[in-house]
């Protein structure tokens, strides 16, 4: 007999809960779902070891649907709380989602430190340029003219880039896809889970309710081209900010020490000076 | 008997603080009891800065009421406190920058600190060690114990700097030999011998917190509490833990609730405002019942308000903030060595009920300093959260199971089969959003509440009283006042008068049965309370049917015992014309 027993391979399915996503029928986020089950599958991910951190909007609710960990927090708070469960565990998986509202407004001042600090962890935006939840309001992706509920006259504002945003901050991976095109999208998710440090992918995720975009969409996108250097920041912020396509890829990719590599350096210098027991601590007060 | 209060005064950045730290510590090795009491000037650099230190040879309970030895290194210094210097006190001042119009009603020393140092050692910063040298020639306090810590502070220096500090407390030492000694001070050693050490509030805070199993500390600098926080990020990483500094306070608790869903132990500690933000994130760890540690180091408010000044202000934001029915524990430190144990028993309450505690200090506690003995942290035993059992596990496992004690099985990422989502929306026992399911949210608030039943039992359980048991007129106080409001009943009890004092360290859930008992056996009860509208007062007003008498002290000082004892004779009286107990927001 074996000494080990061979863990069965997990299929896509194995990652699925038995709660049916409340989505309504045809709304990106579930191309983006299957993309992501397709991806821990492609992974082996343990969903033991697996944490999926999720703000508030209807994107918000993905965890519910995912066999593993999660923490479906507060709305805009996807980062702060995705750096305490990887700082108390390292060695989990931590993926975060949230909607574009989630996390380019509300939470917008999360994204620069988490990106600087380059914490090893993986946020997927899925980004529909309105707030899905909240009936279809502007989001800060949303164009300008955007008519709805509160800009019944048009968005005055001019929208946001994410991937120009995500460079300029010091992410070390930054990516943009689409919900409609699973293959490539499932291919950008593992990437992003598989890099070490701070990985975002602004996944283009239409609401098929408040502001469908699947008609004037396709026609606009494009790969990364074939001679785009991603290592180059310059480059890949050159290329963000083009405006004539919505190029589909990675933009951005480099190799840099994780917050937890200075995490373990931080430690490994208090230690030299160390005198690790509470009395001892305590003999400096006496 | 000795019982001496010694102040300082000068400009910030003029050694007024080193100097009183340095005397503190002193007099702790020379076998005295200590309380400090500092105040700082808001200004970033210069404005005015005092360091009162308390030494005795008894157990001391306040700052105390008059000073006793009082030395202003400037003019706005002597202008500012002479008028607490007890009737015939000593009166040491720098005769370069002090010219006091008349000296009567004291015993004056007039010393040039200035030319001194800058004479005879050259360096003008040194001033504050011939100050040291003065009392050490006056008062017979043990000049080696002065030698040994300027060893100390400045070793790392080098020699040379060791030894112009040396040749400058020599200097005032000699200086003042050299005069007729005509008071009668004398600190010639006290009796205290057990191991005791000299911490500030902030400091036994942070030791409690690590001897508690602290591994993650996140937080957003601000005063009074970033002390907590560079202390923890000195000491947390020698034994495996870390310290973040987040980008507001939202993060700081987001990163808490994240470490502690993850297994750590992990706080933050902040003060008003930083508390005032954390608010909706304080709601999420009580709906997805995630243990948490949240300090708030209370200093004046409302906004911005007076930052370096103390205040008891914080306690409805504590109690009710946030939206919805949305039980948290309340507690509030009350002395030093309370600081380290409260904290300790701070985490095991969030553990044991799996949410959050708020842990009120506030800047008169947080940065006084205090001899305590060596803390033993066996005296509250760790608890740690309720994990799920094997037969638990699996895929129909419930985060949320509905327990008598309202208390469920919280698993660890890692753990094989105790898969879950930890929610913000309303949920099942199997934490799936039930955002429409009436019975299900009722049975899911009364859950969360049913926690209590057991915390009240603690509350009424860790709530101290002094003085006479079942009093004439009782004192209720919360928080750091506890110690001037036992030496006022002192002083009222020795001069016969019926009075004793509860003091809850849980606030909410409030000790119930205590309390009943002593407000229902006194003819009048006294809150008094650091903020301007009786937070506490109104707290107990929904509970018992008496009519509090309220005193409030809301200028950004302490009490003194002084305050609480001349409420007591005036409530006294009241009691006997047969005026019974009144309400009335008297301002101190
Ligand atoms: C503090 C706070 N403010 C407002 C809301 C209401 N709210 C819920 S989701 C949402 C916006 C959702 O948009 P987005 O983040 O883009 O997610 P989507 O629904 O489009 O996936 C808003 C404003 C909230 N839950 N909390
Ligand atoms: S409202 Fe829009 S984003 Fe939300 S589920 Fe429906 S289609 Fe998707
Ligand atoms: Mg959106």
């Amino acid at each position: 007999m074996s000494a080990e027993a061979v863990a069965p391979e997990l299929t896509p399915q194995a990652y699925k809960t038995d709660e049916h996503p409340i989505w309504c029928p045809g709304c990106g986020d579930f191309g983006v779902l299957s993309s992501l089950y397709q991806s821990l599958a492609g992974l082996q991910i343990p969903p033991k070891d697996l944490v999926v951190v999720s703000g508030i909007g209807c994107s918000g609710r993905t965890p519910g649907f995912v066999r593993s960990y999660g923490f479906h927090v507060l709305h805009g708070r996807v980062l702060p709380v995705a750096l305490g469960v990887k700082l108390a565990n390292p060695k989990l998986t931590v993926i975060g989602v949230g909607g574009d509202g989630d996390g380019f407004a509300i939470g917008g001042g999360h994204i620069p430190h988490a990106a600087r600090r380059n914490l090893d962890i993986a946020y997927l935006v899925m980004d529909n340029s309105t707030y899905g939840l909240t009936k279809g309001q502007y989001s800060p992706t949303a164009p300008k003219g955007f008519q709805a509920g509160s800009t019944p006259y048009g968005n005055i504002e001019k929208p946001l880039n994410p991937l120009a945003m995500l460079i300029a901050y010091g992410a070390t991976f930054v990516a943009r896809g689409y919900s409609g095109k699973p293959k490539e999208l499932t291919e950008l998710i593992k990437k992003a889970i598989d890099h070490k440090g701070f990985a975002f992918i602004d996944i283009i995720s239409p609401c098929i309710t408040f502001y469908n975009t699947y008609k004037v969409i396709p026609p606009r996108l494009a790969e990364v081209p074939a001679d785009h250097d991603a290592s180059d920041r310059a480059k890949a912020f050159e290329l963000s900010l083009k405006e004539d396509r919505m190029y589909l890829g990675v933009f951005y990719q480099v190799q840099e020490p994780t917050f937890e590599d200075g995490v373990a350096e931080v430690k490994s210098r208090a230690q030299a000076s160390s005198r690790p027991r509470l009395e001892e601590i305590f003999a400096e007060f006496s | 008997m000795t019982d001496c209060v010694f102040r300082i005064g000068g400009e910030g950045g003029e050694g007024v603080i080193s100097t009183g730290e340095l005397l503190t510590l002193t007099l702790a090795r020379s076998g005295y009891e200590i309380y400090t009491f500092r105040t700082y000037p808001a200004e970033i650099k210069g404005g005015h800065a005092n360091y009162q230190v308390r030494a005795s040879d008894t157990l001391l309970l306040s700052q105390g009421a008059w000073v006793d030895v009082l030395v202003p290194f400037n003019e706005e210094a002597y202008q500012k406190h002479i008028k607490d210097l007890r009737k015939g006190g000593v009166l040491i001042y720098d005769s370069d920058s002090v010219t006091p119009p008349n000296t009567d009603g004291c015993i004056a020393y007039p010393v040039p600190m200035t030319s001194l140092a800058t004479e005879k050692i050259g360096v003008k910063l040194t001033k504050n060690i011939v100050a040291l040298g003065v009392f050490s020639g006056l008062f017979d306090i043990p000049f080696e114990k002065f030698e040994e810590l300027l060893k100390e502070r400045f070793g790392r220096k080098g020699e040379a700097v060791v030894n112009k500090n040396l040749q400058a407390l020599k200097v005032g030492f000699d200086y003042i030999k050299s005069q007729p000694k005509r008071d009668t001070i004398r600190m010639g050693g006290g009796p205290r011998q057990i191991k005791e050490l000299v911490l500030s509030g902030n400091e036994s805070l942070a030791l409690g917190a690590i001897a508690s199993g602290l591994k993650l500390y996140a937080g957003y600098p601000i005063t009074p509490a970033t002390d907590i926080m560079e202390f923890l990020a000195k000491e947390l990483p020698k034994i495996g833990g870390f310290v973040v500094q987040t980008e507001d306070e939202i993060s700081a608790l987001g990163t808490v609730l994240g470490a502690s869903y993850a297994g750590s132990k992990a706080m933050t500690a902040t003060s008003g405002p930083g508390f005032s933000l954390m608010v909706e994130m304080l709601g999420l760890a009580v709906m997805s019942e995630t243990p948490a540690v949240v300090v708030d180091v209370q200093r004046v408010g409302p906004s911005t308000g007076m930052p370096t000044k103390t205040e008891q202000g914080d306690l409805y934001l504590a109690v009710y903030g946030g939206h919805g029915s949305s039980p948290r524990v309340v507690m509030a430190l009350t002395s030093v060595e309370d600081c380290f144990y409260g904290i300790m028993r701070a985490f095991n309450i969030a553990e044991q009920f799996q949410m959050p505690v708020v842990v009120l200090s506030d800047q008169y506690l947080g940065h006084r300093k205090a001899t305590v003995p060596a803390p033993d942290p066996s005296k509250v035993p760790v608890i740690e959260r309720r994990t799920p059992t094997p037969d638990e596990l699996g895929p129909d496992f419930k985060r949320y199971l509905l327990t008598p004690e309202g208390v469920s099985p919280m698993s660890i990422p890692g753990t094989e089969g105790g898969y879950y989502v930890a929610e913000g929306l309303e949920h099942t026992e199997i934490g799936y959003p039930a955002a429409s399911n009436y019975e299900n949210h009722v049975r899911m608030t009364q859950k969360r509440y049913k926690k209590f039943y057991a915390i009240e039992a603690l509350s009424n359980e860790l709530t101290r009283q002094y003085g006479v048991e079942q009093p004439e007129i009782g004192v209720i106080g919360w928080g750091s006042s506890e110690g001037v409001i036992r030496e006022a009943v002192q002083m009222a009890v020795e001069q016969g008068y019926s009075v004793g004092a509860m003091h809850p360290k849980i606030l909410y859930p409030l000790p119930l049965v205590r309390l009943t008992k002593f407000i229902v056996g006194a003819k009048a009860v006294i809150i008094p309370e650091l903020n301007y509208t009786g937070q506490f007062a109104t707290l107990l007003r929904k509970r018992f049917a008496k009519d509090f008498v309220q005193l409030n002290k809301a200028t950004g000082l302490p009490f003194t015992p002084q305050d609480i004892f001349d409420k007591i004779e005036e409530v006294a009286t009241n009691v006997r014309r047969g005026s019974g107990s009144r309400t009335h927001a008297a301002s101190v």
